[in-house]
């Protein structure tokens, strides 16, 4: 008999050859496969003066409201605020690398910051890095603050590495109910330059009103973050949605009681 | 006969606290021949004297771009300022493929400051036998730093490593007060008498032997060399070296047509000159 039980209940080797034990060793897979604590769009838009980013409140599990004090809009050293969507506890992540980054650069202490465009270049590297592992970072991330050249900067990276560039963006379902109407009054480069602040406050909270109209993982709450060219950052938290109609609601399939 | 037993390791303490490996490595660097550098509000400059080994043979290059914003002058172990300028290199490739932005002067500095720092406490390791001055361009404007192989990193507004460079020096700290304000051109001219003040006796600044780097605001790191330095050259006017000249044979010195370059000329005295080479 054999005495050894991990070689109990194994295809016999006489027959099938040496066990693999490499099998016996497999776990289970640790890396993220779906998202599971997930925040939904980040909007952004480019006025003359800086950006402006608004995110909700809201953590959802699956199509559960799980947390509604969640806030998405993350301050990054003296002039970038970074927006985050998709897996919460992958932000989470990211908050402590570029909390890491920002006090290492710190150090230093010669008068040399990161800005928003070297907080990018940072982030879109670990993005790409962790899909190339097949081990991506769940989330879609906006970078706002101001270029070298002092005027405002706006981009995009997400769970696949990609990146790219607009007066106005929107991440997740955003990218679908908000950007149309961003693009109304910012579609291409310089049309940023033609937007007062007031005017892009009014565009946000509009998009805000349409996103939790429209998208089931949103929320009435939310916050809204302003880079100024000056390189000054303001987030206003718990901002309502605020005239509000729905009905609207009482024509369409899925809202309310169906009436057949 | 005497011999020094402290000397056996770059780690070991002598009873007076001196390193003597990392001392034998500071004469190393005055074993090379001399580099000059020197910063305006603008620009940084630098300019090296290169050396053939022998007459059918290529000068050693003295100054290495490692980035569109910053380049080093060398004086000492040549190899050893390759390994230097390949890590810097390194450091400015990632800054810029990491965080999209040129590496800070005084990071890159410091980095391999603390790489030379390194093989004065690492037992089985030798300092490095090369002196460099980096100059560069950043958002803070233009620098100079001075490398020692001790891991002494210091910034300077003028300064000057190997052979005979205490000359060059005291051209620097009498002429130190016009460099702020000096135009590109005036601060060339600046380094380049330095740089002919360390050469020897019946020597001369030739497009061969001399090397120019400059960077600065809007302006890349461009290096002169050969026929390049030629220009140069004609605007210092005077190549000649100017140890044993006596006072009474120097009819028109340099002022020739370069005027607007420094309203006091320098006197091209000989008396500061010190040979440091003492043996090789």
């Amino acid at each position: 008999m054999d005495h050894m039980p991990e070689n109990w209940g194994r295809p016999r080797s006489e027959i099938y050859g040496v066990y693999n034990s490499a099998i016996h060793n497999a776990g289970p897979t640790t890396h993220t496969q779906q998202p599971s604590i997930t925040g939904t769009s980040v909007i952004a838009l480019k006025y003359d003066m800086g950006v402006m980013l608004a995110a909700d409140n809201l953590a959802s599990y699956g199509s559960l409201a799980r947390f509604t004090d969640q806030e998405r809009l993350i301050k990054v050293g003296k002039e970038t605020v970074v927006g985050i969507s998709g897996d919460v506890s992958d932000m989470q992540y990211i908050e402590l690398l570029l909390e890491r980054l920002i006090i290492e650069d710190n150090y230093e202490q010669d008068g040399h910051n990161l800005r928003a465009p070297h907080i990018y270049e940072y982030l879109s590297r670990v993005m790409y890095n962790r899909r190339s592992k097949v081990d991506p970072l769940w989330n879609a991330i906006l970078v706002a603050g101001k270029k070298d050249d002092g005027s405002p900067f706006l981009a995009y990276v997400d769970l696949l590495g990609v990146t790219y560039s607009s007066p106005s963006i929107a991440t997740g379902f955003g990218a679908y109910l908000a950007v149309p109407l961003l693009r109304k009054i910012a579609s291409d480069d310089g049309d940023e330059k033609k937007i007062t602040k007031e005017q892009a406050r009014a565009a946000i909270d509009e998009c805000m009103k349409v996103l939790f109209y429209r998208d089931a993982r949103s929320l009435d709450k939310y916050s809204v973050a302003t880079v100024t060219t000056d390189g000054e950052v303001t987030i206003e938290q718990n901002v309502r949605c605020k005239d509000m109609s729905w009905r609207f609601a009482e024509h369409i399939h899925g809202y309310g009681t169906q009436k057949m | 006969m005497f011999r020094n037993s402290y000397d056996n390791d770059s780690i070991t303490y002598s009873p007076t606290g001196r390193l003597f490996q990392v001392e034998y490595a500071l004469e190393a660097i005055k074993q090379g021949s001399a580099s000059v550098g020197l910063v305006s509000k603008t620009h940084a400059v630098v300019v090296a004297l290169k050396r053939s080994a022998e007459e059918l043979g290529s000068y050693q290059k003295k100054i290495i771009r490692i980035d569109d914003h910053l380049g080093i002058a060398l004086a000492g172990l040549a190899p050893d300022a390759r390994v230097l300028s390949n890590f810097m290199r390194q450091q400015a490739m990632s800054s810029r493929m990491i965080y999209n932005r040129p590496i800070p002067i005084s990071r890159v500095v410091s980095a391999i400051g603390d790489k030379a720092q390194r093989n004065t406490q690492t037992y089985g390791r030798r300092p490095y036998g090369v002196g460099l001055l980096v100059a560069g361009f950043d958002e803070t404007g233009p620098h100079l730093f001075e490398f020692q192989p001790s891991g002494t990193v210091l910034e300077y507004f003028g300064a000057a490593i190997g052979a005979r460079s205490q000359s060059a020096r005291t051209y620097l700290e009498r002429n130190f007060d016009q460099f702020p304000e000096a135009s590109l051109e005036d601060l060339v001219i600046h380094g380049l008498r330095a740089l002919r003040d360390t050469l020897a006796q019946d020597k001369q600044l030739l497009a061969q032997n001399t090397s120019i780097g400059i960077v600065g605001l809007d302006t890349k790191f461009t290096l002169y060399d050969n026929d390049d330095v030629r220009g140069w050259l004609e605007k210092l006017g005077d190549v000649g070296s100017t140890r044993g000249r006596r006072p009474p044979e120097e009819p028109e010195p340099e002022a020739t047509e370069d005027a607007p370059v420094t309203d006091a000329p320098p006197p091209e005295e000989t008396d500061t000159v010190e040979p440091i080479e003492t043996d090789a």
